[in-house]
């Protein structure tokens, strides 16, 4: 199929950005999008000039790293899946395709399509852990039995790839999902829950300074998840965190 | 006597390391302060390294090209990760897991590292599990194990199959802990390009901090690389896009010996290739085959009726349907190490019984996973006389919830549907058992510089078993080193800060300079992805699943030629200040371009079989691997003498007191 590309190009964290239109012709529908932006880049290549910067490592759906915004939405027209996943078998001949980058005061664009997500990074350092040391003098893996419906539950909440999709998509630029994702985790573990209460109010406070926006409960934000992190985890994350306003001086 | 010396202490196997540890030196908390550490990569290994060396009180700078450590490859590992508990009570134990790993390993491997890493592999569940790890659990409670190949027990540790995500967040909170206090500094989307050398020893790096471009000089008492393996110099293969061997190859070429880099694994499950355009290769955990049942057709009439879409697999009768590793190997059947696995499934191919329109892919079907699961279930249920259909809807409930994420992968590929018919796969290349030559210590031949992970030679000898590659970063990363190197540092509690503006440093730094001034201005016609596509097929044409003298000569002849046609015509847009994707890629091609060669040099001189090494002068008269203990019962490791065919061979010899050297067979 032969496509025209509308895609984000901007030379560095301070210029300024603009669109640019490209063509790619004999794409084929078992290529994966992001096999498509290769070819494009090929050309450029071939033609001397730079070929468009954007995020991508494991391409398959794992890394977190890749992270378009394809036709208005994050991670494109497929659903469950990341933006390596995606594939051409969902465009059609003669399609205009828009790509943008993820867009949030909380995400600065670095180059063209790639943004910086440090802040993520930095959450996670403010409490996205349990205080144990790696010396390996801890108790058997089996001397705490947890039901399995509470192991379940918390592995879906750890599937987060950090992709920060659902920033993007949120009319509010809110990291809700995410940083519910890890509180969720770690509090349906007995062994997360002995510091639960530090760390909902730590990543919270962390995730209001790096600007990210407030929670409307609009719900865009799980129908973007390419892991299908659900809803459950922001109102599991609150009750948390009013639970650990309520208490947290008293101890 | 060689100069390799892999200071194994002395005694018996399973007290080595007990002894070891009280025996070798330990920074006291007040002096680790003043002591920093490099730590080049934030997979499994150096990211468990980073945290644990910063627990420990060192100061450590740790490095990564991805924007997020959590990034590291390792995320993508998907089956599981081993460890001796013993849970399922069915006779394991760190005898065995040492024993299964030499024996899958082709006798190839050290038997005291092997030991000492069975024995820490149960302290790493134990961790992960105090971590947060949401492990698999039985309905009980417990955690739930799985099998893998090559082994006759359940020791697979497991998280769907997302395992390597949930270790790496893991280890990746406990880093994050470590960034919050400021013990570990951390680099992201910074690659290390040169390692410093003063006075002889390891001193720092050279990194490109890959937004603003700059160039900066990091110093450091002791350098850690666990940079990952070098699969990607296959162009094709499971690896991530970024994955390189620059880190190791720039201190190899500093004075670090590089082991075994003819020793590749090439995965049996993976989805077939599906055009020039495609620029990687997906793997299917090989814990699919704890259920899926791989074969071909029997007769070439049904393959060429498939291969036309006149036929549907799930309409081949079972007696027209060789199940060939079954077949062939009925003691281990669909869990046969992958090396066998791998090399079946070629043979298939290569008589003409491949399955898609390439003829190079075979099926892996769940069908009759799903018909014993869907009647288990339906009798756990209670529904009597259940129908065909209930039975395989039950039965496909209980294969989405092992194996879910990898049939969702796998059907947004390929848009078939593997519930309902057999998945195609063929092997990939997947893993590196090669890479740098390291000491019991897991230091290189350079002193103060070390290698975990992936990007050491260590454990695996000439074939990995599955979920072996976690177990050994971790180990490598928690356990080992961070006592290891405490021998080294100790010497260094009086050295002070090492200053980063020494010749040795501006050296280095020059060198890395010119490199990407020469790229840039090299201004010729064709991409870096041009070279990397071809350098890749020379790869896996001689130097892949089946090798031989012959070829062997060739590739070395051609890739020798390529890299010349690299640095004459290779076109590198863009700038050296800011972020520039074409000039990170060419870089690692460069380097992949001398390493093939090695590897290739390496192939050629193993006249034997071993493991994934498959020489096709030395084979059994079934077609097994034939190994030549008398010949070659060492590792090869090479030095640099200023060219990657020019490189010098020095031989480990590899002693075996505690296992007896025998033909591995899998019948
Ligand atoms: C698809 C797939 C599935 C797998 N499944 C399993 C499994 O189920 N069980 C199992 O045991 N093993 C599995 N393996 C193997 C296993 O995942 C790897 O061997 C292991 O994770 C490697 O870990 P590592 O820490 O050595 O390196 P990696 O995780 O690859 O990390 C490398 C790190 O080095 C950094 N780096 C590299 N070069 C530079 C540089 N020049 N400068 C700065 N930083 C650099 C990277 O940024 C990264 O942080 C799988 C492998 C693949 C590819
Ligand atoms: S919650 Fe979903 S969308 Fe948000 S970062 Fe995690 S995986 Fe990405
Ligand atoms: S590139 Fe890793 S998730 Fe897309």
């Amino acid at each position: 199929m032969n496509l025209t590309l509308k895609i984000y190009r901007q030379d560095g964290p301070n210029a300024k950005g603009r669109m640019e239109t490209y063509q790619v012709a004999d794409i084929s529908e078992h290529m994966s999008f992001l096999e498509m932006l290769d070819v494009l880049n090929e050309q450029l290549v071939a033609k001397g000039e730079e070929p468009v910067a954007f995020d991508h490592d494991c391409r398959e759906g794992i890394c977190g790293m890749c992270s378009l915004y394809i036709n208005g939405e994050a991670h494109g027209p497929d659903r469950g899946v990341t933006t390596c996943q995606l594939h051409m078998r969902k465009f059609k001949d003669g399609d205009t395709i828009y790509i943008e980058p993820w867009r949030s005061k909380a995400f600065p664009v670095v180059k063209d399509l790639v943004v910086d997500r440090s802040s993520f990074d930095r959450i996670m350092a403010a409490g996205g852990f349990v205080s144990v040391n790696t010396s390996g003098n801890t108790q058997d893996a089996n001397a705490i039995p947890i039901p399995k419906t509470d192991a379940d539950k918390a592995f879906d909440a750890a599937t987060c790839i950090g992709c920060g999709a659902c920033v993007a998509t949120c009319k509010n630029a809110s990291a809700m999902l995410f940083v519910s994702a890890k509180v969720s985790q770690l509090a349906l573990l007995p062994q997360g829950k002995v510091e639960r209460t530090h760390r909902v109010l730590n990543m919270v406070e962390r995730m209001d300074k790096e600007g990210f926006g407030n929670c409307t409960n609009t719900g865009a934000c799980e129908v973007e998840c390419p892991k299908g992190i659900s809803l459950e985890n922001i109102a599991r994350m609150n009750r948390e965190y009013l639970k650990a306003s309520l208490t947290a001086d008293k101890d | 006597m060689s100069v390799l010396d892999a200071k194994i202490p002395q005694g018996p196997l399973k007290d080595k390391w007990t002894k070891h540890k009280n025996d070798i030196n330990v920074v006291n908390p007040a002096n680790k302060r003043l002591i920093d550490v490099i730590v080049v990569g934030t997979g499994l290994a150096g990211g468990a390294a980073s945290a644990s060396l910063a627990e420990m009180g060192y100061s450590v700078k740790a490095f990564c090209f991805q924007d997020s450590p959590r990034r590291a490859h390792s995320i993508a590992a998907q089956g599981g990760i081993n460890a001796a508990k013993n849970y399922q009570n069915d006779g394991d134990s760190t005898y065995r897991l040492f024993y299964d790993t030499v024996k899958g390993g082709d006798y190839r491997a050290r038997e005291a590292n092997v030991y000492r890493l069975a024995e820490v592999s149960a302290n790493i569940i134990d961790q992960c599990v105090a971590q947060g790890v949401p492990f698999a659990r039985e309905y009980g409670g417990l955690l739930d194990n799985r099998s893998f190949g090559g082994v006759l027990v359940s020791r697979t540790f497991y998280a769907k199959g997302q395992t390597g995500q949930q270790l790496l967040l893991g280890a990746y909170s406990a880093m994050s802990r470590q960034i919050g206090k400021g013990k570990i500094k951390m680099y992201n989307r910074h690659e290390m390009l040169e390692l410093v050398i003063v006075g002889g020893k390891a001193r720092g790096i050279i990194a490109r901090n890959l937004v603003t471009g700059e160039i900066e000089r990091h110093s450091a008492h002791a350098v850690v690389l666990a940079s990952g393996g070098y699969g990607n110099v296959f162009f094709l293969s499971t690896n991530a896009m970024g994955s390189n061997v620059t880190a190791a190859w720039k201190a190899h070429k500093k004075g670090a010996y590089f082991a075994n880099p003819c020793f590749t694994q090439i995965h049996p499950t993976c989805i077939p290739r599906s055009g020039e355009y495609q620029s990687k290769l997906t793997l299917m955990s090989e814990s699919l085959r704890n259920d899926g049942r791989i074969w071909v057709p029997k007769k070439k009439e049904d393959v060429m009726a498939i291969r036309e879409g006149r036929l549907s697999p799930t309409d081949l009768r079972e007696e027209d349907r060789d199940y060939y590793l079954e077949r062939r190997y009925p003691a281990f059947g669909n869990l046969v190490p992958r090396d066998v696995a791998s090399r079946a499934a070629k043979e298939r191919c290569d008589a003409g019984y491949g399955v898609n329109d390439t003829g190079e892919a075979v099926y892996l079907d769940f069908g009759s996973a799903i018909m014993r699961y869907g009647k288990e279930k339906a009798m756990v249920d209670g529904i009597t006389n259940p129908t065909e259909d209930v039975i395989r809807e039950l039965g496909e409930q209980v294969v989405e919830a092992k194996y879910g994420n990898l049939f969702q992968m796998y059907e947004k590929i390929t848009d078939d549907n593997p519930y309902k018919t057999p998945m195609k796969i063929y092997p990939a290349v997947h893993y590196t058992m090669g890479g740098i030559w390291v000491d019991y210590n897991l230091m290189t031949t350079i002193p103060g510089c070390y290698a975990a992970g992936e990007a050491n030679f260590s454990d695996h000898g000439a074939n990995r078993l599955g979920a072996s590659a976690l177990m050994q970063g971790l180990a490598d990363g928690y356990f080992v080193l961070p006592y290891t190197i405490g021998d080294y540092l100790a010497g260094d509690i009086r050295t002070g800060a090492i200053p980063n503006d020494s010749p040795e440093f501006m050296e280095a730094e020059k060198q890395v300079r010119d490199q990407i001034e020469k790229l840039l201005k090299n201004n010729g016609s064709k991409s870096v992805d041009h070279f990397h596509r071809r350098l890749g097929k020379i790869m896996w044409d001689h130097v892949g699943m089946a090798r031989n003298g012959e070829g062997l000569k060739q590739a070395i002849a051609e890739i020798r030629s390529l890299r010349d046609e690299f640095w004459k015509d290779v076109r590198v847009p863009g700038k050296a200040n800011g972020l520039n994707p074409e000039l990170e890629k060419a870089g690692r091609v460069a380097d992949f371009l001398e390493l093939g060669e090695l590897m290739a040099l390496d192939a050629l001189h193993r006249s034997e079989s071993c493991g994934g090494h498959f020489r096709e002068e030395s084979q059994t008269d079934e077609g097994e691997a034939l190994r030549k203990d008398d010949e070659f019962a060492f590792v090869s490791a090479w030095e640099w003498t200023g060219d990657a065919g020019e490189a010098k061979l020095h031989k480990e010899e590899l002693t075996f007191n505690d296992i007896e050297l025998k033909q591995r067979s899998y019948k």
